[in-house]
Formats: structure tokens, sequence, C-alpha cells
């Protein structure tokens, strides 16, 4: 008989697929179902949002980070926003930095929330995801009660944020943060000690120390290894050095130790905001520089000056001084960045974003390697994945 | 039930026999397509419930009238064959599907004497017909000349076989117990009160049982052959039309199949749960085992994740195997020894 050539079984995994998390497409190569090689092919969903940037003021340039992780979008503003800041040397009222710290955290939530609901959707369970947007729901009327948008919230401004919580909202988050442990205890209940969940998940894409950090790991990617890397506590930034809070770290860097990690996060967040809503002084939200912020819509009335910075403002923009910065935030999904190269106009003359999830897909291949099939979309859950960012 | 309705209409000629025939056909196949309609929708409720949905509410009052639509909708649809399809194949399959789902109903006894057929080796031959299942599943994940589809169906095939095979060993605890391959004598054996039924002997091999039929019909945990997250849809990924409708019709007359014969091993058939409520009709008893049944089907659908493919066959072979080996043992030595042997004929 003569030889056979075995070839391995190429699998087109994407870019329509349902567990690709948006746009992946993966180029598979399987033994059976043991996966031998993974080439994820990225950039279908490219925008050139980096090269749209350098031709908007900076303000107009404020809403692309909206679009970038969409699942979380106002965390991404603080990272730009902060950038900004850094170079005007602007200071930010007190008020408007609780109110960001509140929001981000509401933002951790929101995408923790799709996370964990998509990755237990991704071993097979069709239930949590439904009860976890109940409450995603709910966090995104919360956005859209500050700034009319439930998504693209564009709220975060150079020097604060847009305007202050309307009456009533603070008791709403804060009833909300009450009432919102008992679903996350449901949502655990149904799978955290379910064998089959287990099953699919522990000792599933394993990293060791030493890959989390050569390969850029940040955020809960990072943690679950055990390194207890979160920006909050290291650097912090706006009011995060006041808040008490615990970061949560994993042992053995698995998609078990990811998905608890998350939860363990979810709980953390709530404190925080328990924290901003209690300590919120009251004050101002925004600069009241009028160079970089608007003025009051009153003094408009009155005031030939404040007039002038509002036609200077929404017209021309403001200038930045000349310089460079990288300014970032902890995210949802790990290290958010913004690196601004300002050449002293209205615009930004360079601006790179370096966003999380680029730098966790690169591990797809070796995270796979030697899992079956089924365990790829466990493992992309676990990633926490969103193509807004990735692609820009 | 042909003889009943022979005599009903006359009793004389082979073309009145004939005739009989088919109405005793159409009498268990009309109701039992509307029935699978139903619980489709009964289905996605009972899902919906878990979720704290609605579920469907839109179409006819209660949104009873879903699947009608979703059929017509189906109905109406170009069926699209893949160019790289091989066409007969492509085709056959889901009729094959669909036609094995609809005649292993000719043994099941609704009520006493009311079943097309009343084989001697009834439970055989259901078993029979439930492992040609698998043809529909293989042919149609080979001809759609698609790797989805292709190891969708590979999967499926190695699935069924495997837990075919704890399903046989359940099945023979039971007739060691009846002695008989007829259906009708296992829910006779049966009658009497709720006491009498097979599930509390038996609670060990009905848990395996039900979890085999879960297996069976591709039902999460086990729905590995259409696992979306990995497959999209597995062997049905490039079904649409009635073609698609064929298959899922047939996957949920299957579902009631198995939760039918799940009423008549184990849950008394047609028979009363106390000899006072004999005077409700068998079928009626009958009808809400298997919505019993159904019930359960939906509710594991809503709580579990789903194995992986090697998790799967571990599970079947390494747990289900010798669990249901040792479980035959068990009661045949129970029944010997303890001189419990049905002694019919």
């Amino acid at each position: 008989m003569s030889e056979v050539d075995i070839k391995n079984y190429c699998l087109n995994f994407g870019p329509q697929h349902p567990a690709a998390h948006g746009v992946l497409r993966m180029v598979m190569e399987l033994d059976g179902e043991v996966i031998e090689r993974v080439d994820p092919h990225i950039g279908l969903l490219h925008r050139g949002t980096e090269k749209l940037i350098e031709h908007k003021q900076y303000l107009q340039a404020m809403p692309y980070f909206d679009r970038l992780d969409y699942v979380a979008p106002m965390n991404q503003e603080h990272a730009f926003v902060l950038a900004i800041e850094k170079l005007l040397d602007a200071e930010v009222p007190e008020r408007g930095q609780y109110i960001r710290v509140l929001y981000s955290e509401i933002g951790r939530i929101l995408n923790h929330l799709l996370n964990l609901t998509t990755h237990a959707l991704d071993v097979g369970a069709l239930t949590p995801i439904l009860w976890g947007f109940e409450e995603r729901e709910i966090l995104m009327e919360f956005y859209e009660a500050v700034c009319g948008a439930r998504l693209h919230a564009a709220y975060f401004r150079p020097g604060g944020v847009h305007q202050d919580l309307p009456k009533g909202l603070a008791e709403r988050i804060m009833a909300w943060t009450e009432t919102f442990p008992q679903t996350l205890e449901d949502m655990e209940a149904l799978l955290i000690d379910n064998r089959i969940f287990k099953q699919r998940n522990v000792d599933i894409g394993r990293i060791t120390v030493e890959d989390a950090l050569s390969w850029g790991f940040s955020g809960p990617m990072l943690r679950s290894v055990g390194i207890p890397w979160d920006l909050r506590k290291s650097q912090p930034y706006e009011v995060y050095d006041r808040m008490d809070f615990q970061v949560a770290v994993g042992t053995s860097g698995d998609c078990y130790d990811r998905f608890m990690l998350r939860i363990a996060e979810i709980r953390e967040s709530l404190k925080i905001m328990r924290q901003c809503l209690n300590d919120m002084p009251e004050g101002p939200v925004m600069s009241l520089d009028n160079k970089i912020a608007p003025p009051k819509r009153s003094e408009m009335k009155r005031s030939m000056e404040a007039l002038i910075h509002h036609f200077k403002l929404y017209t021309e923009g403001f200038k930045v001084p000349e310089g460079e910065v990288y300014a970032a935030v902890e995210a949802p999904k790990g290290e958010f960045g913004v690196y601004l190269v300002s050449d002293g106009s209205n615009r930004p003359y360079r601006c790179k974003i370096r966003a999380p999830g680029f730098a966790h897909l690169q591990a797809m291949e070796f995270m796979c390697k030697g899992h079956m099939l089924a365990d790829a979309p466990a493992v992309l859950g676990a990633m926490d994945i969103v193509f807004g960012e990735v692609d820009r | 039930m042909v003889e009943a309705l022979f005599n009903l209409f006359g009793g004389e000629g082979e073309f009145l026999y004939f005739v009989a025939m088919v109405a005793a056909v159409l009498a268990v196949v009309l109701p039992l397509l509307l029935a699978v309609a139903f619980s489709v929708y009964f289905d996605r409720k009972i899902w919906a419930a878990v979720q704290m949905r609605r579920g469907p509410n839109v179409v006819g009052p209660f949104g009873l009238l879903q699947s009608f639509a979703d059929g017509l909708k189906l109905f109406l649809k170009e069926t699209i064959i893949p160019a790289g399809a091989n066409k007969i194949i492509f085709l056959m399959a889901p009729m094959i599907t669909f036609v094995l789902a609809l005649i292993s109903w000719a043994v099941i006894p609704f009520d006493a004497d009311m079943a097309i057929a009343d084989l001697n080796v009834g439970i055989l031959y259901i078993l029979a017909i439930s492992s040609l299942g698998v043809y529909g599943i293989i042919m149609s994940g080979w001809a759609s000349n698609s790797r989805y589809a292709f190891l969708g169906a590979l999967r499926s095939a190695a699935q069924m076989v495997s837990y075919e095979v704890s399903i046989g060993f359940v099945l023979v605890c039971v007739l060691i117990a009846v002695g008989s391959l007829n259906l009708n004598d296992i829910v006779e054996a049966q009658a009497g009160s709720v006491l009498n039924w097979h599930i509390w002997p038996f609670l060990p091999i009905y848990v395996i049982f039900f979890i085999s039929a879960l297996a069976e019909t591709n039902r999460p945990p086990f729905d590995l052959p259409e696992a979306e997250a990995e497959l999209v849809a597995g062997y049905q990924v490039e079904y649409s039309s009635m073609a698609f409708a064929l298959f899922f019709l047939g996957e949920y007359a299957n579902i009631l199949l198995m939760s039918a014969v799940m009423a008549i091993l184990f849950l008394g058939g047609w028979h009363a749960p106390l000899p006072v409520l004999e005077f409700i009709p068998g079928w009626i008893w009958f009808l809400g085992k298997i919505g019993f049944g159904f019930f359960l089907f939906a509710m594991v659908k809503a709580f579990v994740p789903r194995y992986r493919y090697d998790q799967l066959m571990r599970l079947g072979w390494k747990v289900f195997l010798p669990l249901s080996l040792f479980f035959v043992v068990f009661y045949a030595a129970i029944f010997v020894y303890g001189g419990l042997l049905p002694t019919n004929g």
C-alpha cells in the first residue's frame, strides 16, 4: 500500500461566527478535534480611528473613543481626557473626579456583565446572559440619565464631565448597588459550582507568569496568573487613591480563574461606587477655566467674554501645548492607554491607542494549542475580546 | 387500533382494511405533528420563563400560533442547495430524519389497545428505529460539503452510538422485570396505582435513561452536533426552508418519542396514578406524562452548559456504560435470586 499523506483539517472560524465575539477570523488547523494551530486574522473592523483623530479637534475626537470598546465606552474616553488634561495641565474639580470614577466603575460592571455571560454562552449556558442583560439595561439607563445616550456617551470632557448628575440619580444608583448582588448570586449559583461549567473551564487556556508578562497582558488576564497589577492601585488617577478596594488575583491562570476574578471585580466595583456616592462633594463638575471648558449657558446671556469663549471653543476648539504624553487607565479589559503627541495646534498630531485586547489576542495561538475545538470559544470568551478596540 | 377502526367501518374487504390502516396512521400522525408544533411553543415558553422573558406572545392568543407562523415562513422560503453539495443525499437526509422520527410512533400505545401496531418486539423496534436516526444526520453532514456540518455529523454519529449502548442496557433492566418486549405488557405490568410504577424500583436507571435520552436527541447539555459556539449549527448549517423544518420537526418528534418511551417504561403508561382517577381516559394520562417528560427536557436546556466532545464520550463510555451494566447485573441478580422473575408464557 502506498503511503498516505494525512492532512490536517483546516477550519475557517469566523468572521461570521456566533462565538467569534465580533468579526474575528481564525484559521484553525485541526487534528481531529484537537487544535494544532490558530491563526487569528484581524482588521475586519478597522475604521482608521487613529488617523481620523488626527483630523479632528480634541473635543471632536473624543466620541471616537466610545466606539472602540463599545461595551464600556466611558473608560476609553477617560484615557483620552486624562492625556489631554496632562498636556493642558488642567485641574478637574473634585466632584467631576468622583463622577468619573463612579462611571468608570459602572463601565467596568457593564463590561464584566457582558463578558461573564457571553463566556457562559460560549460554553453553552444560555440563561445567564438574559439575567445579566436585565441588569445591564439598568446601567445603560444610568448612562442615558447623565448624557442622553445609552452607548456612545461622550460624557467625559477635557476638564471634567459634561454635566452634573440629574436629581435623584445618585439615589437610584445607590439603590441598584443594593439589589444587584442578588442577581449576581443567582448567576453564580447557576454556574460556578456546575460540574459541566467547571469541566469546560478549569485548566483550559492556562498561561504562565512569564508568558503573561512577555506578551504584554494586563487587566484580568494578567491578574489571573497572580500578579496584583492594577493601575487604579499602582498609579492611582482621579480619586482612586481615596477608595478602599481590593485587587482580585487568580492563582492558576485558567479560564475559570478569569471568570471568578471578574465576578470578584464586580463586587469591588460596587464597593467603589458606593464610596463615590457617599463621599461625593458638592461643587462644579467641569473645570472653570473657560479656555478649555465651555461657560454656563446663563453666563453667555450676560457676559460678552463667555459668548466669545463659547464661540471659540466650538469653532476652533482649544489649543494644546506642544509635547507628548502617555495616559493610561485600568479599563475593564486591562491597561487602556493613549499616547498623544501635540504640535501645539487644536488637533492632535498623533494619537496612538494601546488597546488591551490587541495584546491578549496575540496569545490565542499558544493558549489554544493542544486544546479541543470546543475550548477555543471558551478561551476567547475568557480573554474578553471586543473588536472595536482590537481593530480600532 | 386498526382492528377497531376496521370493525367500525364495517369489517369487510381488503380495501376497507387498508382505509382503516390509513385512518389509524392519520389519527396518530396528525395529532403528533400538532403536538410537535405546540411542544416547540411550550419549549420556548418554559425557556423564556426561566430566563425571565415573555417568550412568543404575539401570534395568536398567548402566542399559541407562533409555531405555525414559523412553519409557514419556512415553507415559503427557498430551499438553498449549496453548489458543492450532493443534491440527492442532501435532500434525502432531512426526509429520513423526519420519517424515522414519525414511524417509531407506530408502536406507542396511547391507551389500552390504542396503537397502530401492537408488536411483540415493540421495544426492539423503537431501539432499531432510533438507531437508524443517525443516518439522517451523517448523510446531511457529508452531503452538505461543509466542514462545520461534517464535524457536527461525525460528533453526532459518535454520540448517538455511544449513548444507545446504555439505553439498551436500561431497557434490559426493565425487560427483566416485565418479561416481555411488548409495550402493552410493559404498561400492564405497572397497573394498579402509582406505587406499581417502575420509576420507584428503577429510579437510578430512570435517571440514566433520561440523561441518555438527552444525548440521543441532541439536547443540551449534549447538543454538540449543533453546538452554536463552535459549529454554528452543526449538520444543519447549510439547510434552509422546508429541509431545515423537517430536521426541526424530526428533532422535536424524537423528544416527544423519548418522553413517551419514558412514560411507558417508568411512569405507568396510560394508567392513572390512583385507581380513583381511572375515570379520566387513559390517553389523557399518557399525554400528561409525555408533557411531564417534555418539561424535564425543556428545563434542562435552560440550566446547563454544554459538554465538550471528549467529556461527552468519557461520560458515555466510562460512566454510563459501566453503571448501566452494573444495574443489569444487579437487577438480574435480585430478580433471579429473589424469585421475582415474571412467569408469562
